[in-house]
């Protein structure tokens, strides 16, 4: 049935090689070929020496530094995203239209305005900074700034990913656990929670990927001091100014190496939680 | 109990289905303050920083040279990379919503693969096979072409971080619209550009828009990537984001925030044109 569907297609459908060739070369020039630019050119001098060159203590903190920060903004947004996208699709309020359509503002806006702004508002003599340094919390130029720049720009994947599926929730379930004697929270913890959980690890992880490689929200805000506040990618870009290429390639290849791992298991995680709830 | 599903009205509901008032309005208050201090705080502060010296400051800010040079080469960018990729947005959609063939959903991975590349790599790599040391480097550098630091590099940067957004929209609607309609203009006598103009194009033309409305937002803004190619030469390969910063950088804060709010209002234009889409064309897009 596939294959005779296939050649059907074929027959009368055209433009399949046309459009197939079409993607794979402009797929190729602008993706896979520079890719492979990168991964090869770190290995230029050997994979010992790319070994040494990721393996320094300053790259090492940045890894550090760029995945952890990225897991904790990650999942903290997973709280108030899901907190936000409740009360979106829930609650009726005056001005909830233009609040939903706010949620996308830190895709929308670019990541160096993101970055000036944000260190506006947290710097010592900022906005928000000069009264929350005097309690002793030091936001820009320290980890808990770059902690703040990925929040902001991790926020709308989770809120756009839960918000359908809480929005396509059939209420009989709710109604099922209510009937049966569970109070409120107990439905949102054993009945909505499992439901979202797909969802949630999905956002979760576009929030995460963004993070790790994001650069522009970051810069401004970070101080950039190297083993305490310098994100990869910022480490990339220095590597570059030093005209290391080869520093700075054996980087790339080592941040895509480990991101791709951490989606593989975050992928893994939700084929799992997807399936464990049907 | 009759209420349809999906119906959302909250009069049929009693109380064990939802929450107490008390609890709503503070679930309610606590988002919102929430996102008025992720999101609308930001957008105070870029307006208010750049206004804080008034008006004629402001209008010398974004209309002196480089600034205008950089929004220029920001709108040539933009006008170089999406219509490339709408091009490819589509040839790809048709392959890969239309027909079924080995490897389908390997492609489909392959071609979201830049959303999970950091922008500084998306650059380097073109840096890599065009800078002087690259792999194509010498082979430019005798025929007088200049890829890096120039503006072929903003635009293949920029076409690598925007590369999936409208490949993305089309793919989901078209799989979802079949192809029986274009079997039937076919069956019907049409000629192949006959049905892509006549059944095909009228069917996703919402949605095209869409896409490329965010891959031009996406475009305009990005930073990272073209940093790293752009060489930062005043006046010449500067885009607005870079303009940004090499304003800050040099503490002419104000004028930073004023060509940062320019970026800003065409974010937020963004957000109202993306809406207007999502509202009035609910159903031609494919998940809305």
């Amino acid at each position: 049935m596939a294959l005779l569907s296939i050649g059907l297609q074929r027959r009368t459908l055209p433009g399949f090689g046309l459009a197939l060739g079409v993607t794979l070369t402009y797929l190729s020039i602008i993706v896979l070929v520079p890719l492979t630019a990168l991964v090869t050119r770190s290995f230029d001098e050997g994979f010992m020496d790319w070994w040494h060159t990721v393996t320094t203590p300053r790259v090492l903190a940045s890894f550090r530094l760029s995945f952890g920060v990225s897991f904790a903004a990650a999942a903290v947004d997973m709280v108030f995203g899901t907190l936000a996208a409740w009360v979106l699709v829930r609650y009726r309020f005056p001005g909830r239209r233009i609040v939903d359509a706010l949620v996308d503002l830190p895709f929308a806006l670019p990541t160096a305005v993101a970055g000036i702004t944000l260190t506006a508002i947290y710097a010592g003599n900022g906005w928000l900074g000069q009264y929350l340094e005097p309690m002793g919390l030091t936001v820009a130029y320290t980890r808990v700034g770059i902690f703040v720049a990925l929040m902001f720009v991790g926020l709308p994947f989770i809120v756009r990913t839960v918000q359908p599926v809480l929005q396509d929730l059939d209420a009989e379930f709710e109604e099922a656990a209510a009937s049966l004697g569970a109070s409120r929270w107990q439905t949102f913890r054993r009945v909505l929670l499992p439901t979202l959980l797909p969802a949630l690890l999905t956002g979760f992880t576009l929030a995460f990927a963004r993070a790790v490689g994001e650069y522009g929200s970051v810069i401004f805000i970070a101080g950039n001091k190297p083993m305490i506040s310098e994100i990869a990618p910022q480490l990339i870009i220095i590597k570059l100014e030093e005209y290391d290429y080869v520093g700075a390639a054996g980087i790339g290849t080592a941040m895509l190496l480990v991101s791709f791992l951490v989606l593989l298991v975050l992928n893994g995680l939700q084929r799992w939680a997807r399936v464990g709830h049907r | 109990m009759s209420a349809t599903p999906n119906t959302r009205d909250t009069t049929w509901r009693d109380t064990t289905l939802t929450e107490t008032r008390w609890l709503r309005y503070t679930l309610t208050a606590v988002a919102l303050a929430f996102l008025a201090l992720f999101l609308i705080l930001p957008l105070v502060v870029v307006f208010t920083e750049a206004l804080r010296v008034g008006l004629a400051p402001y209008f010398s800010a974004i209309t002196e040279p480089d600034a205008v040079a950089a929004l220029k080469l920001s709108l040539l960018v933009v006008a170089m990379a999406v219509p490339l990729n709408l091009v490819f947005g589509l040839f790809a959609a048709w392959a890969i919503a239309k027909f079924r063939f080995p490897g389908r959903s390997f492609l489909t991975s392959l071609i979201d693969l830049p959303f999970s590349v950091s922008p500084v790599i998306a650059g380097l790599v073109y840096v890599l096979l065009f800078g002087a040391h690259g792999w194509f480097g010498t082979w430019f550098a005798d025929r007088d072409i200049q890829v890096i630091f120039a503006l072929p590099g903003l635009v293949l940067a920029t076409i690598f971080v925007t590369f999936p957004f409208v490949a993305r929209e089309l793919i989901p609607l078209m799989e979802q619209q079949g192809t029986d309609e274009e079997l039937a203009a076919r069956t019907l006598g049409a000629s192949g550009m006959q049905m892509f103009w006549r059944v095909t194009l009228p069917n996703i033309k919402w949605a095209l828009l869409y896409g490329s409305l965010l891959c031009s937002a996406r475009a305009l803004g990005e930073f990272g990537a073209v940093s790293v190619v752009s060489g930062h030469i005043r006046g010449e390969t500067n885009t607005m984001p870079l303009q940004v910063e090499i304003l800050y950088s040099e503490y002419s804060i104000q004028a930073a925030f004023a060509v940062a709010s320019l970026l800003a209002l065409s974010a937020l234009l963004t957000l109202a044109l993306k809406a207007l889409l999502e509202w009035r064309f609910a159903r031609e897009l494919a998940h809305h």
